[in-house]
């Protein structure tokens, strides 16, 4: 078995989780207005950390950002037995090819070892770079190392930086959200990007929670656009709710992936449909991070961990009325509730899609 | 008109990677997307690419490319309308 | 259910070569990988033009991966590299660098990320399956094994297909194998070492 039993994150609405948790109760957004920015010609929306995130010299920016999210969770957890660090993100240094070359720091496994090796982990990192779904599909990924007895401790970080190369790209997809992204709304439309670093600790003993079950699991129909069925998604969750022996409506909540897409909205509600879900209270966490890609899983995870500690069910922000063709129960306004199970959804391009499933042990 | 037809048919096969289609396989008619020659949503935003670092124009509302690249025929008729190079 | 995994059926494709089994099936003479991948695609009549669309990195993990699947199997994907996709990411960066001349191409950043050659396979064979992309210095032969037999092991997967895929300007190098249950060889971190 395998057990969450520590976790922080570095975010727009403060450097640690507890900044970024009080702020983000008050309703309160990271979302901004930028213009005039040298990251793309046009005004857009976006979730900025704020400058300066270099603290440790030496260090990227993005690395900076992994290691302050991380740092806290080694310090009340040092490290000990056999321990492995999961990187997880899907564009790393990025801004490092601006030159036109590919620059040592441009690679993944350099910026892992760099990270690894500022906090002692003698073993080579493993880094994950599944697009969106990264940073949850990395707790399934120890959870199944936890418990193959391979690693007694898997400490995960995941980020992502707002980037010219990613901005340009979902504007050349005419993905970008017209003012702060409003998922599953009748008037969505399009993604709001953000940074983002989180960090969890999973472990094969104690711990907040237990992984009761995922799965990961590609639609297998086309590379950017979502599976019209949700099938891929569907067949993740079914998966993750048989392992964890539950049939849906025990789920006290799930936090969904939420991009604010005409598409991948519907996608999620047809898959919740067709698993009898829409009575679940649902939310997207990302009116208030924006989409921070490699990071999103992880970090909405860390929110959503604490949401169960606590009891209370953020509302997902940016909703008003529903624009998804399938009754789901999108969490409106925060309500006292106590969590025994939710579930974590996450889905990215090339089809792929992760659902994992918690079990609070408080 | 004749010319910029061609040259619409040979800048799609180049800028689409259609491997085994020659301009010659294009009639000016055919449905470009669903059942013609196709393509598919990326397609669809590459053009619009196309159009404008190839004949200067910027799409105001990318839904317009529904209708304009319907065929070469409805393509032609609106670059040869609204272009700036 | 024993410990024991065996390598299935493996593919290798590197110096204008493509090997099955230990045995050359095609090699040509080619300016390009590109070029390459093309003669490759016509000699085995691969009959899928949405090939001509991939970047390099799907072309290679395609290449290799049609020679050992087939069609609707429950079997995982768990690829390696060490570039990621940073040669297409070049390409794309290219389509941004100049301030003069900025044209964001879709259809090349829709493969800037090293995950979607795992969707590639995934919609060709109807791969309803566990996908995972990983990424490391050298060719993780401790990784393989410790990761693709978890999945059969505890019934994610009927078999793995695993697959080193390293793609950086004209440097390549495919090493894509299938796990299962029985097998030509065992798999495991030693036989992978001396394989290698």
């Amino acid at each position: 078995m395998s057990f969450i039993v520590d976790y922080n994150c570095f975010t727009p609405l403060g450097p640690d989780l507890q900044t970024t948790l009080g702020r983000l109760e008050e309703g309160v957004s990271g979302i901004q207005h930028f213009e005039n920015s040298e990251l793309l010609p046009f005004p857009y929306y976006a979730a900025r950390l704020p400058e300066p995130v270099i603290h440790h010299p030496g260090f990227t920016r993005l690395e900076n950002m992994l290691i302050r999210a991380l740092a806290p969770v080694v310090e009340r957890n040092p490290l000990s037995g056999k321990s492995l660090l999961l990187v997880s993100t899907t564009k790393g240094n990025i801004g490092a090819i601006a030159g036109g070359e590919a620059v040592q720091d441009a690679f993944l496994p350099v910026m892992a070892a760099k990270v690894a090796r500022y906090f002692g982990f003698s073993e080579t990192p493993w880094v994950l770079s599944n697009a969106c779904v990264s940073g949850l599909l990395a707790v399934a990924v120890a959870g199944r190392m936890i418990d193959a007895g391979a690693y007694e401790h898997v400490y995960i970080v995941a980020g992502d930086e707002v980037t010219e190369f990613v901005l340009s790209g979902f504007a050349g997809f005419q993905a970008l959200s017209s003012g702060p992204c409003r998922p599953y709304d009748k008037s969505r439309d399009g993604v709001t990007l953000g940074e983002a670093a989180a960090a969890v600790l999973v472990s094969n003993a104690g711990g907040l929670f237990r992984v009761a079950g995922n799965g990961a699991v590609n639609d297998a129909n086309h590379i950017s656009g979502p599976s019209r069925t949700g099938e891929g998604l569907y067949q993740s969750i079914r998966r993750a709710l048989d392992e964890a022996q539950l049939s849906g409506p025990e789920l006290d909540f799930i936090s969904a992936h939420g991009t604010a897409t005409e598409y991948n909205d519907e996608m999620e509600a047809i898959a919740f449909d067709r698993l009898g879900l829409n009575r679940v209270p649902v939310n997207s966490l990302k009116g208030y991070f924006g989409h921070t890609l490699g990071a999103s899983g992880l970090l909405e995870a860390v929110i959503s961990f604490e949401s169960a500690r606590k009891g209370i069910l953020y509302p997902s922000l940016g909703f008003e009325t529903s624009g998804v063709s399938r009754e789901i129960n999108v969490i409106r306004q925060p309500e006292k509730r106590p969590v025994k199970y939710f579930m974590k959804t996450a889905s990215g391009f090339g089809g792929c899609n992760t659902a994992v499933i918690f079990e609070n042990l408080n | 008109m004749d010319q910029l037809k061609l040259e619409i048919k040979e800048k799609i096969i180049a800028a689409l990677n259609l491997e085994d289609v020659t301009a010659a396989d294009i009639n000016d008619d055919d449905a470009l997307f669903g059942d013609g020659l196709g393509l598919d949503s990326i397609d669809a935003l590459e053009l619009i690419v196309m159009l404008d670092k190839d004949y200067g124009i910027k799409l105001s509302d990318p839904k317009e490319g529904r209708n304009i690249f319907r065929s070469v025929n409805t393509m032609a008729a609106y670059i040869a309308e609204h272009r700036t190079k | 259910m024993n410990n024991t995994f065996y390598i299935q059926s493996y593919c290798e494709i590197r110096d204008g070569a493509i090997r099955l089994n230990g045995e050359e099936v095609f090699s040509a003479e080619a300016e390009s990988f590109a070029d390459f991948a093309k003669q490759a695609y016509h000699h085995f009549e691969t009959g899928y033009p949405k090939f001509f669309k991939m970047d390099k990195l799907s072309k290679l993990a395609f290449l290799a991966a049609s020679r050992l699947l087939t069609e609707g199997s429950n079997t995982a994907l768990v690829f390696a590299n060490r570039s990621a996709s940073l040669d297409t990411d070049l390409v794309y960066q290219q389509s941004i660098g100049d301030k003069e001349a900025y044209y964001p191409s879709p259809a090349v950043f829709v493969y800037t990320l090293p995950n979607i050659c795992l969707g590639e396979i995934s919609i060709k064979y109807k791969l309803y399956s566990e996908n995972g992309f990983f990424v490391f210095e050298n060719f993780p032969a401790a990784f393989f094994p410790a990761y693709a037999h978890t999945l059969i092991r505890t019934g994610k997967a009927d078999d793995v297909l695993c697959g080193w895929v390293e793609m950086l300007g004209e440097e390549y190098r495919a090493l894509v194998y299938r796990v299962g249950k029985q097998g030509l060889m065992e798999h495991n971190e030693q036989n992978l070492n001396r394989w290698i």
